[in-house]
């Protein structure tokens, strides 16, 4: 038993990957005969992550147990801010000229928006320094600016799991919420589906809300919630960070 | 060949936290002030020039797109490695500033969708 584990504490990367790809296809697997696809995949994995990281001990999770120590590396600051920048790829200015003003609008909106109604909430209850408030605040755009906003500005390793608990919350209430109220918000057009996606930012639950609404609105809106979702990264741990540090 | 992707991608990467690490010096503020936005706006960037020149071939771009499918799953390692122990205790945080936050921007759609048509 001690050798297995000095194995698999020596190649902690190959094991995290073997893990993480074993939670991927459980998520999926949870998706599509439980939910029947109703809830994204990636918010299960996410989901099951957060729960395994339970079973560890304090600040790193189940990083904490020997064996599994490779995991802190593969969802380490490195590695997760290099995945996030390659998301870029699927966003192109020339495409989102065809937003117009009010896509551009949307998606600086959909991030100081979801950042203030957020920080203010956590304010009222309890969290008083400029660092947690920035983080929560930036968990209430996507599961992806929260963490990647709380490394920059130094947050605790507690309220970063609370931002992308946070993020994830935002991605299933999307997926559910979208079909229910797309009539009464009009998303039945390229142009409101564009505009859905910037002010919403949550890639993964804005794609599986769209699906779940008419397959044909998904590119546009994973187009601007795209950028949203970089919008986020580049404003929350600077300008609004900033702009908090002012108040508090 | 694929490692070209990559390595465009790395060369973005740096370049961005660059970039944040100098705003941090500038404003006088602890950590990176949007690295990694800055980094994909530089990728956004070069993407759209080299689709212009057709100098991306789909090798190079397989590159980057194999990072950007790893993304997930990296997530996921993340969240498998916070204090979620600690977390738990704020949980209801989570829930309702989730549900506020996202329902007002859900509500605001409407307003904004009619930005073009009235200029129009």
């Amino acid at each position: 038993m001690q050798n297995i584990i000095n194995i698999l504490d020596k190649n902690g990367l190959i094991f995290a990957f073997l893990v993480v790809g074993v939670i991927m296809y459980l998520s999926f697997l949870v998706g599509k005969k439980v939910t029947n696809n109703k809830i994204p995949a990636a918010a299960i994995a996410i989901s099951f992550g957060l729960f395994i990281a339970y079973f560890g001990k304090g600040e790193k999770g189940i990083a904490a147990i020997p064996a599994f120590s490779g995991m802190a590396l593969l969802g380490g600051a490195m590695l997760r801010d290099f995945s996030i920048v390659s998301t870029a790829m699927g966003a192109s200015f020339s495409e989102i000229k065809k937003a117009g003003l009010a896509g551009v609008i949307s998606i600086v909106l959909g991030i100081v928006i979801a950042f203030f109604v957020g920080g203010v909430i956590a304010y009222f209850m309890g969290f008083t320094d400029a660092k947690s408030l920035t983080t929560i605040g930036a968990g209430a755009c996507t599961f992806i600016v929260g963490p990647v906003t709380g490394a920059a500005v130094g947050a605790s390793s507690e309220v970063i799991a609370i931002s992308i608990a946070i993020g994830v919350i935002k991605s299933v209430f999307v997926t559910i919420a979208t079909p229910i109220i797309a009539n009464k918000i009009q998303l039945n057009n390229p142009h409101t589906a564009m505009i859905y996606g910037g002010m919403l930012s949550t890639t993964s639950g804005v794609s599986a809300g769209l699906a779940a609404t008419d397959m044909k609105l998904v590119p546009y809106g994973a187009l601007t919630a795209t950028f949203s979702t970089g919008m986020g990264c580049l404003l929350c741990p600077s300008i609004l960070y900033y702009i908090v540090q002012q108040f508090i | 060949m694929k490692i070209y992707g990559v390595a465009i991608l790395a060369a973005c990467y740096l370049v961005g936290q660059f970039i944040g690490d100098w705003f941090g010096r500038l404003f006088d503020m602890s950590g990176n002030l949007g690295g990694v936005g800055f980094a994909m706006i530089l990728l956004i960037l070069l993407n759209d020039y080299l689709n212009k020149k057709k100098l991306l071939v789909p090798e190079t771009e397989q590159g980057i797109l194999f990072w950007s499918s790893m993304y997930i799953p990296v997530i996921v390692a993340m969240s498998a490695t916070q204090n979620v122990k600690a977390a738990l205790i704020g949980g209801w945080v989570a829930l309702i500033v989730a549900i506020i936050a996202t329902s007002v921007c859900f509500l605001l759609i409407p307003l904004i969708a009619k930005i073009n048509r009235i200029k129009k």
